[in-house]
C-alpha cells in the first residue's frame, strides 16, 4: 500500500476564498493509501517546505501531493524539498486548485470550489500512486560552440565564449566579418566612429587562438541535439590559398577588371579579386568568378602573375568540413527592404535618391567620397537634403507592419553628420513619430533639432520627382496643416530593416522557428530572449528583429553566457520527461517520426550478430525530446508513452473523477 | 480570331465615341475582336466609398452577371472608370460572402465574382505584346513627344487594380514607344484631374488639371494620351483657363491612347474621331511629317 501525504495550500486567501481547504484535506485523508493530510496557509513558504520535509521523514511517505497553484509556479520548489528529504522528486505531484479552481469560481459559500478542489486532488492522488521514480538524464556535452554570422552580435558572442575558455567556430558568409556595422560611419548615440570601435574586435577574433574563423562559408546542415551537434560547413572557393596568401594586396592592385561593390552598395566599384573593405578580417582576397575573364574566357590571370607566394589557385573547389559542437549561436543579422518597391520615392530611377545605408557610406571616411557628402549624380555637395522616415516600416499595405526601431535614431544622426560636414546645409526630416526610447536617445534627437538645425516635418511624402537638377519632394506637414514642396539636392530614404533573404531556409536547416517576417523566434519574448525552442541553439542580434548595436551586443553576450553555462560541466542533466517506445509493440508506421516537431524520433534498424536486419522500430533521442507528447497521440499501436504522463496515470486520474 | 467580350459603358456610346471606334478597328488590325456584350447597363460610374453602400454595387454586379451568362470568362473595358468600378465590385462579390448574398439578392440572381475584368491596355501588353504592335505599325509617329496621363481610376487602389505600379506606371509609355513616339515622363502623370468636380467645382478642376498640363508641357510633351473620358474632358477643357493664367503656355492636345494607336496602325482620321477633339492634333502630325 502506498504511503501518500497530501498538503492543501490556502495561498493566503487566494484559494481559501472559494475553497474550503480543510475539507479538501479531510476528504483526501479518507482515500486509500493516504496516510497523512493537512492544510496550510502558504505551502511555498520556508515553514511550509520544512513541514513537507518533516512529514516525509516522520510518516515515511513514498509520495507527496501538493494541492496548490499551477505546477508552472512551484513544482520545482516542492520537488526540490522532496528530494532534500530523500524522496524521489518525481514522486511529488501538484494539483492545481488555484488557477484552475479558486480563481475561476466566485461562489463565496465555497461549495463549488470545494467540490472541484476535492475532485482535482483525488485525481492527482490516483495519478501520483502510479508515478514511477524517474532519474534525471545525463547527456555528454561537446564543449565547443558554433557561431553563425560574424556581425557585431556574432563577434561579441564568439569573443565572450572564447574568453570563457571554450573553443568557437565562427562561420561568416561574406569574405570578411564585420556585418552591417562595418558599413556605418559614426554611431548613435555617442557618435564614435563605427570602424574604430569595430575593427579592434575583428582583429581580436582573428588573433584569438580559441576561435576558428571560416569566412566565405555557409552552414549547410545541423544534426544532433543539445550538447551534441554535428554541423556541415561549405567553404566556398576563394581561388586564393589561405595558407600561402600574405594579404599584401598586390593582386588587387594589378587586377584590371571591376565590378559593382556589394559593400559600398553600388556607390562605387571594386576589383574582381577583392576584399570587401581595407580592414577586412581575414585579410585574404577572393575572386569573383562570374565577373572574372579568367573564368569566363580564360583570359588575363594577372593576379597569379604578380602573386609572390603563388597563392592564386584558379582550380580551387568548394570544400565541405564537418565539425562537432555542443551549442549554436545564430547571429545572421538583417538586410534593408528593397527600395524599388516605393515608386513614389523614385529610388532606382533618380540617382540622387539614396538609402540610409548608402548615406552611411557617403559619410564614412573610408567610403567612396572619403567622407565628404557628395551626391551620386554629379558629385556636387548637396545644400538641401530631405530625409524620409518609415519607408516601408509601419506600413501594412506596402511594407511591413512593425517599426524598424533604428531609423529615427540613425536619421537624426544623419542630419547631424550632414550639418557637421556641410556647414551651410539644411536637413529636412519627414516623420510619423519620433521613437527615441533608450539611454541618451531622446537627448540625441533634441540635439539634432536644436543644435544642428534639422527641420522636422510631421507627415508623409506623397511623391518625389526630378526637376532641373533638383529632386522635388512633395509632402504634408500635418502640424501646420499644409502641403509642402521642398526642392532638395538629395533625398535619403530610411528603409525598413527586414530579415535576410533566405532566413527561413536557414531556420529549417537549424530547426528553429521564425515569424511571418522571417525573423527568428525566441523561446519566450521576456523570460527566455536568447533561447530557441531547439535546446542548445541561441539567438543574438538583428536576426530576431530590428535592433541597434547596444542591443545586439547585449544579446551576443547573453547568448555567450548561456553557452558557457551549458559548457560548465562535461555532462548536462535534463528532465526525464521524455517519450519511450515499446519496441515490441511498435509496428514501424513512422507516424511519430512525421509528427515529432523536434525531429527527436529516428527509424531504428535492429540487426543480429551477423548483421542481418531483424526488424525496425521507432527510437526516441532523449537528448532532443521535449516531452510534448505529440507522438503519444499519433501512435496507432499505443507503443509510445511519456515518462511522468503515462497512459496508465492519465486513465487512473480520469477514473477517479 | 481571338474574341474578347467587351463592355463599352455609356460614355463610349456618346461623347467618347472616338475611344470606342478607334479601339475596335485597332483590335481588328492586331488580330482580336471586341465582342460587345448583348445586354449591358451603366456601371454606376463611381465605386461607392462607404463600405455599407451596397446599392451602388448592384448596377455593376448586373453587368458582371450578364457578362458571365454570355459565356466569356472575362470582360474587357476601355474607360478607366468602368474598369475601376467593375473590377472592384467583382472583387467584393468574389471575396465577401455576406455582401455578395445581399447584392445578388437585390438583383435576384447569384453571381460569384468568377470572371476576370481586364483593360484594353492589358490585352495590348499581355496578349498581343508591344513588340508585335511595333511590327504592325504602318505610320510610325516618329518625333512626336507624347506624355501618358494615367489619372487615378486606372491604377488605384493598387492592391485591387494591380495593372501597373500605381506610383510609377509605365504601361502606356511602353505602348507609345511601340508606336514610334518619344514617351515624355512627367511627375504629375498619376495625379488627379479633378474628376467629377467638373460638375460642381470647376475652379478645383482647373487648378488640378492645370497642374497636370503645366507639368507635362514643362517636360516638353506636345500631346497627351489617356484612357479616361472624364480625364480627357477635364484636361482639355481646363486649358482655356491655363492659357489665360500662364504666360507662355501653349495648348496641348489630349487624345485617347487608342486614337494614337489607330493612327499608327494606318486608320483614317475620321473613324478615329480626331476632329472631335477641342485641340486638333493634325497640325502637329503635319509639322512632324507624320
Ligand atoms: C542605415 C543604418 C544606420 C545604423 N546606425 C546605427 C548606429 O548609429 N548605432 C547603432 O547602435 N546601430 C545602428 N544601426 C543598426 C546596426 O546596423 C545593427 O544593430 C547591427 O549591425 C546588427 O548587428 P548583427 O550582428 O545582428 O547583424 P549584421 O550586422 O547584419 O551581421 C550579420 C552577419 O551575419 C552574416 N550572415 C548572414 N547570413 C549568414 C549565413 N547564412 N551564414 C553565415 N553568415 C551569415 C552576414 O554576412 C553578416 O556579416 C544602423 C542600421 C542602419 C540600417
Amino acid at each position: 500500500m502506498a504511503r501518500i501525504g497530501v498538503f492543501v495550500c490556502q495561498c493566503g486567501n487566494n484559494i481559501e476564498g472559494t475553497v474550503d481547504t480543510k475539507k479538501v484535506a479531510e476528504e483526501a485523508q479518507k482515500l486509500p493509501g493516504v496516510v497523512y493530510s493537512r492544510n496550510y496557509k502558504f505551502m511555498c513558504s520556508s515553514p511550509g517546505q520544512e513541514m513537507l520535509k518533516e512529514a516525509i521523514k516522520k510518516h515515511r511517505l513514498d509520495g507527496v501531493l501538493v494541492s496548490a497553484c499551477s505546477p508552472h509556479m512551484h513544482e520545482k520548489t516542492f520537488r526540490k524539498a522532496s528530494d532534500a528529504a530523500g524522496l524521489n522528486p518525481f514522486r511529488c505531484e501538484m494539483a492545481n486548485i488555484r488557477e484552475q479552481c479558486s480563481w475561476v469560481h466566485h461562489d463565496r459559500t465555497k461549495k463549488t470550489g470545494t467540490v472541484k478542489g476535492n475532485d482535482l486532488t483525488r485525481m492527482a492522488i490516483e495519478r501520483l500512486k502510479r508515478n514511477r521514480p524517474l532519474k534525471k538524464i545525463n547527456i555528454p556535452v561537446t564543449r565547443r560552440a558554433l557561431v553563425i554570422g560574424g556581425g557585431i552580435a556574432g563577434i561579441q558572442a564568439a569573443l565572450d565564449i572564447a574568453e570563457g575558455g571554450r573553443e568557437v567556430i565562427l562561420v561568416e558568409r561574406e569574405p570578411s566579418i564585420g556585418g552591417n556595422m562595418a558599413r556605418l560611419s559614426e554611431t548613435f548615440p555617442t557618435m564614435d566612429c563605427s570602424q574604430c570601435i569595430l575593427t579592434p574586435k575583428m582583429v581580436e577574433v582573428e588573433l584569438n587562438e580559441k576561435i576558428k574563423l571560416y569566412a566565405y562559408s555557409e552552414v549547410e546542415k545541423v544534426d544532433g541535439y543539445i550538447g551534441n551537434f554535428t554541423v556541415r560547413i561549405r567553404r566556398k572557393a576563394k581561388y586564393v590559398d589561405e595558407d600561402l596568401c600574405t594579404g599584401c594586396g598586390e593582386c588587387i592592385e594589378k587586377c584590371p577588371f571591376k565590378a559593382g561593390s556589394e559593400f559600398e552598395l553600388g556607390l562605387t566599384s571594386r576589383k574582381v579579386i577583392y576584399t570587401p573593405f581595407p580592414q577586412s578580417v581575414p585579410n585574404i582576397p577572393v575572386i569573383d568568378a562570374p565577373n572574372c575573364p579568367k573564368f569566363q574566357k580564360d583570359k588575363c590571370g594577372a593576379c597569379a602573375v604578380v602573386c609572390g607566394p603563388k597563392a592564386i589557385d584558379f582550380k580551387q573547389k568548394d570544400t565541405v568540413v564537418e565539425e562537432k559542437v555542443g551549442a549554436v549561436v545564430v547571429a545572421t543579422g538583417y538586410q534593408m527592404m528593397p527600395n524599388e518597391r516605393f515608386g513614389e520615392y523614385g529610388y532606382g530611377r533618380f540617382k540622387d535618391v539614396i538609402s540610409g545605408m548608402q548615406f552611411e557610406r557617403l559619410a564614412s571616411s573610408s567610403g567612396p567620397t572619403g567622407g565628404e557628402i557628395r551626391r551620386p549624380s554629379d558629385g556636387k555637395v548637396p545644400e538641401t537634403v530631405v530625409f524620409i522616415q518609415c519607408v516601408g516600416s509601419r506600413d501594412e499595405a506596402k511594407g511591413v507592419s512593425y517599426c524598424s526601431k533604428v531609423c529615427c535614431m540613425y536619421t537624426a544622426k544623419h542630419t547631424m553628420l550632414f550639418r557637421h560636414k556641410v556647414k551651410s546645409g539644411q536637413a529636412y526630416v519627414f516623420y510619423m513619430d519620433i521613437r527615441a526610447g533608450g539611454k541618451r536617445y531622446e537627448e540625441f534627437v533634441r540635439k539634432a533639432i536644436e543644435k544642428d538645425g534639422a527641420m522636422y516635418l510631421r507627415g508623409r511624402v506623397s511623391r518625389v520627382y526630378e526637376k532641373d537638377g533638383k529632386v522635388v519632394v512633395c509632402g504634408a506637414d500635418t502640424l501646420s496643416n499644409s502641403q509642402v514642396e521642398i526642392e532638395a539636392d538629395m533625398v535619403v530614404l530610411a528603409t525598413a530593416v527586414v530579415s535576410r533573404k533566405g532566413s527561413d531556409g536557414l531556420a529549417r536547416t537549424i530547426g528553429i522557428g521564425s515569424d511571418r517576417h522571417g525573423f527568428y523566434n525566441e523561446y519566450h519574448p521576456k523570460l527566455k530572449p536568447v533561447e530557441t525552442v531547439n535546446a542548445g541553439i541561441y539567438l543574438a542580434g538583428a536576426c530576431m528583429g530590428p535592433m541597434d548595436i547596444p542591443e545586439s551586443v547585449n544579446m551576443g553576450s547573453a547568448a555567450a553566457g548561456k553557452v558557457l553555462g551549458l559548457f560548465s560541466s562535461e555532462e548536462m542533466a535534463r528532465e526525464p520527461i521524455v517519450a519511450n517506445v515499446n519496441e515490441r509493440v511498435c509496428n514501424a508506421c513512422w507516424d511519430c517520426v512525421v509528427a515529432c516537431p523536434y525531429s527527436a524520433i529516428e527509424r531504428f534498424t535492429v540487426k543480429n550478430g551477423q548483421g542481418d536486419v531483424m526488424g525496425m522500430h521507432a527510437k526516441v533521442n532523449e537528448g532532443v525530446c521535449q516531452g510534448c507528447g505529440v507522438c503519444v497521440a499519433a501512435c496507432r499501436s499505443k507503443a509510445i508513452d511519456l515518462a511522468g504522463y503515462t497512459d496508465e496515470q492519465v486513465f487512473a486520474a480520469i477514473n477517479a473523477f | 480570331m481571338m474574341k474578347i467580350p467587351y463592355y463599352p459603358g455609356c460614355t463610349l456610346n456618346t461623347v467618347a465615341k472616338g475611344l470606342d471606334t478607334s479601339a475596335r478597328e485597332s483590335a481588328a488590325a492586331l488580330g482580336f475582336e471586341m465582342e460587345e456584350l448583348k445586354g449591358w447597363n451603366c456601371c454606376g460610374a463611381a465605386f461607392p466609398l462607404t463600405p455599407d453602400n451596397l446599392i451602388g454595387l448592384t448596377a455593376p454586379a448586373k453587368v458582371l452577371l450578364n457578362a458571365k451568362k454570355e459565356g466569356g470568362g472575362s470582360v474587357m473595358t476601355l474607360c478607366s472608370v468602368c474598369y475601376n468600378v467593375l473590377k472592384r465590385t467583382n472583387r467584393v462579390l468574389r471575396d465577401d460572402k455576406e455582401k455578395r448574398s445581399i447584392v445578388t439578392g437585390f438583383i435576384e440572381e447569384d453571381y460569384d465574382g468568377s470572371i476576370d475584368v481586364i483593360h484594353y491596355l492589358e490585352v495590348l501588353r499581355d496578349r498581343v505584346g508591344f513588340e508585335k504592335i511595333k511590327e504592325a505599325v504602318k505610320r510610325p509617329l516618329k518625333g512626336i513627344r507624347a506624355g501618358a496621363y494615367y489619372g487615378c481610376m486606372l491604377l488605384r487602389p493598387f492592391k485591387e487594380m494591380g495593372i501597373d505600379d500605381h506610383e510609377a506606371p509605365t504601361i502606356m509609355e511602353g505602348l507609345l514607344r511601340a508606336l514610334g513616339c518619344e514617351a515624355v515622363d512627367f511627375p504629375d502623370k498619376a495625379e488627379c484631374c479633378g474628376a467629377h468636380l467638373a460638375m460642381t467645382r470647376t475652379d478645383i478642376v482647373e487648378r488640378l488639371s492645370g497642374n497636370v498640363m503645366r507639368s507635362a508641357a514643362g517636360r516638353g510633351a506636345e500631346l497627351i494620351v489617356t484612357s479616361c473620358p472624364l480625364c480627357q474632358y477635364n484636361l482639355e477643357k481646363s486649358q482655356k483657363k491655363t492659357l489665360e493664367e500662364t504666360p507662355g503656355y501653349r495648348e496641348v492636345p489630349v487624345v485617347y491612347f487608342t486614337q494614337l494607336l489607330g493612327l499608327a496602325l494606318g486608320q483614317d482620321e475620321d473613324t478615329l474621331g480626331l476632329g472631335k477633339n477641342l485641340w486638333d492634333i493634325r497640325p502637329l502630325l503635319k509639322s512632324k511629317g507624320v
